[in-house]
């Protein structure tokens, strides 16, 4: 808000500046009509800006002189000296208010009424009020047009370049160390200039977030919804022109997010989540790249229907859509007209859709990433370079020539040496397998038409249709270019984004990865080449979470349940409603435990989702994230161990994180108790109670104090002894006939019902 | 209406060009290629911290290559700077430009750029439009 009320200060003081030759003008002569427009336009726009900086004196004010002025340009009052002189002391008083704003110092407001009645038609002239001796602060600011800061930016350019080619041409000879000595003195105070120029295209993020709680309350308020807005990071710097192509995306996704994200406030009671919605808007810069980030905690994006629809639309057939992977599938979402609603609100929906929003990031060098929570919330990440002008690239050599390629869309580099890539011939074209994943190839220097041996590298592409391999003979360099537009003639070849001259002074074209795509002759079936016998064989085991458990166990977790590792204090940590909750963000979660967790100090924890429900698993301390193999030998009578597996020539558990969310395990001393009447044979302690605790059951021989019994197991001899107070399970040695006491101890079945219906009976 | 020429040689032929087109008339240095650009566009040259595209003025006028580039007359049309080589400079002179004769025959492309002819001690030497000699704006213009 600071920035717009300075920017209006400074526009009003600008503009009352111009027009104080047309006041005098007018008064002279006012029947001008000019004269009159141009203060006219003035307090209209004074008035306008009033009832958006909520400046109700200034507003009150210009309001009223427009209304006068407004009569005036219809006819139906005539501009005399009495009402020129009144709507003159109006616009000092304009002037005086907002060099009062400015100071910060009170005015005195008792005239203002006078000034305003003076307007009326009917109004006794009045003497001009004397005007004190202005109190005018110094302008601290200027105002430029962005079209200088651009010659600025550009002489700039051309400035580091000059002083590149001098380095050059100097190290070419002999160098006195007294011109060494001022070079690099010229060196730095460019490289100086170069950012504070720099920085003076770079405004507050906040510009472009200060709208969004408006916006977000419009787009709730008529479908019902309630959202609670979170901003973050709106101290962040960005190139002011990269600030005005972020804002339509950014509106949007936030639209998006208030419409389809978050639910109505029954459906969320009803899903278990808190009736407002949450919405996350942050910033955050990282190297010369600026994330923005919007996390709705809304239902998602429901990928199911998503394919569904595509397959409907006839984007894809179903084996198509049965071969995508899962991020693929997600990606169907940038597809033009395949909106994951099927009505059109109000808001959004309207054909606009995420595959604009997408070109719009693209376009300004930017990438689009999702990630999803289907039920759980949907995160957009928008990453952005600070400036459009400066782009980092990597050289790659072909033949004697050298290009650069935008950094942005390259996924990765591939040596062609090793396993790890192998190239097909498929007719004349070719395809390159890398790491499982069938990409087509092209060759860059036979794109290009140059000479070139066998690519020792391949360069894999992102573009927005696809993803391409790009072979080349070299990578030679990183490096950070101000890149200029290339002339029409070049333009027209479509290959090639920009021109740049880097240190070496000889011209270097950065190279267009969609373009050259298309150069290639490249067709980007809605589906990539994936080969579903690749698919067989490349299958992997689950990707798990290695983690020393709070009872020493190595253990891991698949890490699609596992939504983050965080520190807790302890004392979050309490024994509610029978087991371990914690109290988290001001909601309560189940908590597991493998062991009593430490009553004192941090607790590291293992935040489980299953994209509805969350819990807890609290650790000692978490490893690392590793590839589980196929094979998992199954675990007997161990409560939610899934199995078994070898993990670097050791055995880890795999923790059974369906049990975990079906609420089999139990934290320890907390399942119903059953107590177990011991015999001399040690039976019960070896057999029975793992098959109990895998149960969900707690079993004790003897009573510790406080402990409540449920049910009582005994032998069927023994039954004497047994306190009957509470449900008794008598089991028999032999199998037996129906109708005798009882049952037979290996009837596992029937046990378990016993054990049970004796819960129940308890309970 | 005199006005200021450059004079110049491409493939043995004086030409003049108006000087106002002209920004500077300098030797170019290392030329390096743009793969799948026209013909006539030979390359990107450095000039003074500052990329320019260097143009075949004989492949754009449908000659054979240059075989080597060196002098160029450097222009600028459209916020972008060009080079078009030439063979030699002679200067700057005055002349009255008169209109291109009726009835003369203009070989290759030469017609799409001459537009008009001065004469120098009763030589004729045709004016070309160097902006006509760019690739791209040849293409618009069609």
């Amino acid at each position: 808000m600071d920035d717009l009320l300075q920017e209006f200060i400074a526009e009003t003081r600008e503009t009352l500046d111009a027009i104080a030759g047309e006041i005098v003008l007018w008064e002279s002569n006012p029947t001008d009509r000019a004269r009159l427009d141009a203060i006219f336009r003035f307090v209209h726009t004074v008035k306008g800006s009033c009832g958006f900086l909520d400046l109700p004196r200034l507003g009150r004010l210009a309001h009223a002189a427009e209304d006068v002025l407004s009569a005036v340009r219809d006819g139906t009052r005539l501009p005399d000296t009495a009402l020129v002189n009144a709507v003159l002391a109006i616009v000092d008083r304009i002037g005086e208010l907002t060099e009062a704003i400015a100071a910060g110092v009170p005015l005195d407001d008792t005239t203002e009424d006078l000034l305003i009645a003076a307007l009326a038609e009917d109004a006794a002239p009045v003497a001009p009020a004397a005007v004190g001796p202005q109190t005018r602060t110094a302008n601290r600011s200027v105002r430029l047009a962005v079209d200088l800061l651009d010659q600025m930016m550009a002489g700039m350019s051309d400035m580091v370049l000059a002083r590149n080619e001098l380095a050059r041409r100097l190290r070419d000879q002999p160098i006195d160390p007294r011109v060494e000595g001022a070079l690099e003195r010229l060196s730095l105070t460019v490289g100086e200039m170069r950012d504070t120029i720099t920085r003076t295209r770079m405004q507050r993020i906040e510009t472009l977030f200060s709208a969004i709680p408006r916006m977000v309350r419009d787009a709730a308020a008529p479908l019902g919804k309630a959202v609670t807005l979170d901003i973050e990071g709106a101290d962040v710097e960005l190139d002011r022109e990269m600030i005005e192509l972020l804002r339509d995306p950014l509106v949007h996704i936030i639209r998006n997010a208030v419409d389809h994200g978050i639910e109505l406030p029954a459906d969320r009671r009803s899903a278990g989540k808190r009736e407002n919605g949450r919405l996350l808007v942050l910033a955050r810069q990282t190297g010369n790249q600026i994330v923005l980030e919007v996390t709705d905690d809304g239902r998602g994006i429901d990928v199911d229907r998503l394919v569904a629809k595509a397959i409907a639309a006839g984007r894809r057939t179903e084996q198509q859509a049965a071969a995508m992977t899962e991020a693929e599938r997600l990606a169907l979402v940038f597809e033009a007209g395949l909106s994951s609603r099927d009505v059109v609100t109000e808001l959004s929906g309207r054909g606009v859709g995420m595959d604009v929003v997408r070109a719009n990031i693209e376009q300004i060098g930017g990438r689009i990433a999702l990630k999803n929570r289907p039920g759980a919330g949907l995160t957009i990440e928008l990453q952005v370079p600070l400036t459009l002008s400066i782009i980092p690239t990597i050289i790659v050599g072909v033949g004697d020539q050298r290009f650069a390629l935008p950094r942005q869309s390259i996924e990765e580099i591939v040596a062609l040496r090793g396993q790890a890539v192998r190239i097909d011939a498929l007719g004349d074209a070719s395809v390159a397998t890398v790491r499982g994943r069938r990409l087509p190839m092209i060759t860059l220097g036979r794109v290009l038409g140059i000479e070139a041996s066998e690519p020792t590298a391949l360069v894999i592409v992102a573009t927005r249709e696809g993803d391409y391999a790009l072979g080349i003979d070299a990578v030679l360099d990183t490096e950070e270019l101000v890149v200029k537009p290339v002339p029409p003639a070049i333009m027209a070849t479509g290959v090639y984004a920009g021109q740049t001259l880097p240190d070496s002074g000889l011209p270097l074209l950065l190279l267009d990865g969609t373009g050259l795509a298309a150069a290639a002759g490249l067709r980007f079936a809605p589906l990539a080449i994936a080969s579903e016998e690749e698919e067989i064989v490349e299958e992997k085991g689950i990707v798990a979470l290695l983690f020393d458990d709070l009872d020493g166990q190595r253990r891991a977790l698949p890490l699609a349940a596992v939504d983050r590792v965080e520190t807790v204090c302890a004392s979050a940590i309490r024994r509610t409603g029978g087991r371990l909750h914690l109290s988290l963000e001001g909601g309560v979660i189940p908590l597991v435990a493998m062991a009593v967790p430490p009553a004192t100090g941090q607790v590291t924890l293992l935040r489980l989702t299953d994209g509805f429900g969350e819990l807890g698993y609290a650790i000692d301390d978490a490893h690392e994230i590793v590839t589980l193999p196929l094979a998992v030998a199954p675990a007997r009578g161990r409560p939610g161990i899934a199995g078994v597996v070898m993990v670097a020539g050791e055995q880890v558990e795999l923790v059974d994180a369906h049990a975990l969310f079906a609420g089999e395990l139990a934290a320890p001393g907390s399942g119903p108790l059953c107590l177990l009447q011991c015999d001399e044979s040690g039976w019960m302690e070896t057999f029975l109670r793992p098959m109990l605790e895998a149960s969900g059951y707690r079993c004790a021989t003897r009573l510790a104090e406080g402990d409540r019994i449920a049910v009582t197991l005994a032998m069927d001899d023994d039954a004497d002894r047994v306190d009957r107070s509470h449900p008794v399970v008598l089991l028999r040695r032999q199998p037996g006939l129906s109708g005798e006491p009882g049952v037979y101890r290996y009837d596992r079945a029937a046990l378990i019902a016993a054990v049970a219906a004796g819960m129940e009976v308890a309970a | 209406m005199s006005a200021l020429f450059l004079i110049a040689q491409i493939a043995g032929r004086w030409i003049a060009v108006p000087a106002d087109q002209v920004d500077s008339a300098v030797d170019i240095g290392t030329v390096v290629a743009v793969p799948r650009a026209s013909a006539a566009v030979r390359g990107l040259a450095a000039l003074r911290s500052r990329v320019v595209t260097v143009i075949d003025t004989r492949v754009a006028l449908g000659l054979a290559p240059t075989p080597q580039a060196g002098r160029a007359i450097i222009a600028k049309f459209d916020g972008h700077f060009y080079a078009f080589l030439v063979d030699a400079f002679d200067d700057v002179f005055p002349f009255d430009p008169m209109p291109l004769s009726s009835g003369l025959a203009l070989e290759g492309r030469w017609g799409a750029s001459a537009i008009g002819i001065v004469e120098r001690d009763d030589e004729p030497m045709l004016v070309l439009d160097l902006a006509a000699l760019v690739p791209g704006t040849l293409a618009v213009a069609a």
